[in-house]
């Protein structure tokens, strides 16, 4: 599903976080929001999944304006992964992930075989499967982070949002829950940190800075040493791979060494 | 709406647990009624139920049926209810404000009704027109109107709404000392404490009818929300984001939550701990899930009520102990093993 967002603007009291972003997800996509803290990354993620209402500007999906979509049908359409959300309540693992159905059942339906083949094949997908009446309160950082996405995957979204959701994995659960974020038939909007992950993952890059657009494109057009010396403020060597799509960064210690 | 039945702990072990804990009411009730100061034989005890019930006309003593049917049964009725619409509200509200020590007073409607009610015994306030339980109820409305005032209609996150609650629990409490301590006699200043700590004396028939009637209606509406509840586990936003309407939701639980215990209080005074006890207690035996929790804590708080209301009546000879001491009594001891679970893993 296309997602667009038209003009966007969002801030707290006078200050401007989020200053007039446009943008296109295209069906499929996965689409990276980098940026430096502070840019506004997590709030365009809000703004984009409806989460929090722009001051002005919209948000499209199908062509029609998100504004006027119920949260419970929206919900049905977008997953939004938080990062680090915890709770002191004791539940299982599977208990997180039904919660993913949340959309799809009425007040009093029961639990149908849809909706435990949803749970089951989102669990799977994380590799979680075997840990499903396993407490909330043992699991680490990472495998939390696995079963959030299992729950919004367990919604049975067309477009996904994740702020930074390999925050708390190790290098092999980063790589594997980007692979698989990627390889679902879904649109997905990453807000991610690490560059070279980005650069492997996305099919585009939006650069953010003070809330607004700075950059837009693939990984190649996109990451280069100018841009990450002007947004990041370091000094780096990029490296396009042997198809020359996918940029390699290496960051570069001593900061006098680009000049 | 029977959920997991493929996991432990489904269905089937709920309603298990819920006919064990009814058969345990039914019985509570019933001793509740056969025991008291007033000796009356366990025959006629039930005579006077089926004679009220309509079943019997059996030729009992007036005074023996009176003491049965309007006296005893009516409170052991409405101390179920009260326990009840409690241990819901203490469900609820932990879930809104995802917080383990959260109960029904957290948002100042004790300290509200108190205060309305102090108005009422020592001020006059009404002239007599205007009885305790209408001011005490309209004092928990303005408590709770304070807090949705001061919390943005409950929308500026779960620790703002508990400050706001704080903020009016203390301005409550003290306008409550400060009337007290200013018109108050003695023998009003006792009234007032006695009051406060909730007591079943009173109640009769027409309470009752009120109270079945604003418990049944909130349970049905948390019933309805229940899903919308276990959405909560992560957060507000989260809850947003798995298409529950945040504000709406919380805002209608909040206000059935201070219409139910404000009805309660007005009867009954601030009876503590049994909404904050019961739903951990609940919650241990049937899951954290809300369909299955709710009826779980109604029928738990009903027992629990009844059994402390059971304990205040036979404890001391010749004296009716405030039930609120009872349920502290039990409450303190769980209390502290919930904190003591509860810090920090370090």
């Amino acid at each position: 599903m296309t997602v667009i967002a038209r003009n966007l603007v969002w801030g707290v009291r006078r200050r401007t976080i989020v200053n007039d972003v446009s943008l296109t997800v295209a069906e499929g996509e996965t689409l990276g929001l980098i940026g430096p803290n502070g840019s506004g990354k997590s709030s365009l993620l809000r703004l984009l999944s409806g989460l929090k209402a722009p001051q002005s500007g919209r948000v499209e999906i199908r062509g029609e304006d998100i504004a006027r979509i119920s949260r419970r049908a929206l919900a049905r359409q977008l997953a939004f992964v938080q990062q680090n959300a915890t709770t002191d309540t004791n539940v299982s693992v599977h208990d997180v992930v039904r919660l993913g159905r949340t959309p799809h059942r009425s007040a009093l339906a029961g639990w149908t075989a849809a909706d435990e083949t949803a749970v089951a094949t989102a669990l799977t997908r994380v590799d979680m499967a075997d840990r499903r009446d396993q407490p909330w309160q043992t699991l680490s950082g990472g495998e939390r982070q696995r079963v959030h996405i299992a729950r919004a995957l367990a919604q049975s979204p067309r477009v996904m949002f994740l702020d930074e959701p390999t925050n708390h994995l190790d290098i092999h659960h980063q790589i594997e829950i980007l692979r698989m974020v990627r390889r679902l038939d879904v649109t997905s909007v990453i807000a991610l940190h690490d560059l070279n992950l980005a650069a492997m993952f996305c099919d585009r890059i939006v650069v953010l800075r003070g809330g607004a657009v700075v950059a837009c494109g693939t990984p190649a057009e996109v990451l280069t040493e100018s841009l990450l010396r002007d947004v990041f403020r370091v000094e780096t060597e990029v490296a396009l791979g042997p198809d020359s799509a996918q940029p390699h960064i290496r960051l570069k210690s001593d900061p006098q060494a680009g000049r | 709406m029977t959920d997991g039945g493929t996991k432990p702990g489904g269905a089937g072990t709920l309603a298990l647990f819920l006919g064990l804990v009814l058969i345990l009411l039914v019985l509570a009730v019933a001793f509740a009624t056969a025991i008291g100061d007033y000796r009356i034989g366990i025959g006629t005890v039930f005579l006077a139920v089926t004679n009220g019930l309509g079943l019997t006309a059996a030729d009992i003593p007036p005074i023996e049926q009176s003491v049965v049917w309007d006296l005893r049964l009516s409170r052991a009725l409405v101390a179920a209810l009260a326990g009840a619409g409690l241990a819901i509200c203490g469900a609820i509200l932990q879930a809104l404000l995802r917080n383990a020590l959260a109960e029904p007073f957290v948002l100042g409607v004790s300290a509200g009704a108190s205060t309305g009610a102090v108005a009422v015994i020592v001020l006059g306030i009404g002239a007599g027109s205007l009885s305790l339980s209408m001011g005490a109820f309209a004092g928990a409305f303005a408590a709770f109107a304070l807090v949705a005032l001061l919390s943005n209609g409950a929308t500026s996150g779960p620790n703002h709404t508990i400050l706001a609650g704080v903020v009016a629990s203390q301005l409550f409490n003290a306008l409550t000392s400060y009337i007290v301590t200013t018109s108050g006699n003695a023998q009003q200043a006792r009234d007032v404490m006695f009051w406060l700590l909730g007591s079943f004396g009173g109640v009769r028939w027409p309470d009752f009818q009120l109270l079945i009637v604003v418990v049944l209606i909130g349970l049905a509406i948390c019933l309805l929300m229940a899903r919308s509840l276990d959405a909560f586990t992560f957060g507000d936003e989260d809850a947003a984001a798995l298409g529950v309407p945040v504000a709406r939701i919380r805002l209608i639980l909040f206000a059935v939550t201070a219409l139910m215990t404000a009805t309660i209080v007005s009867m009954v005074g601030t009876i503590g701990f049994v909404g904050l006890v019961v739903p951990h207690a609940a919650r241990y035996v049937v899951g954290p899930l809300h369909l299955r929790l709710l009826p779980a804590c109604a029928t738990v708080g009903a027992v629990f009520m009844v059994l402390a209301d059971i304990a205040s009546r036979v404890v001391a000879e010749q004296q009716v102990i405030p039930i609120g001491v009872v349920t502290a009594l039990v409450g303190v001891p769980f209390f502290a093993v919930i904190l003591y679970r509860a810090r920090p893993q370090t």
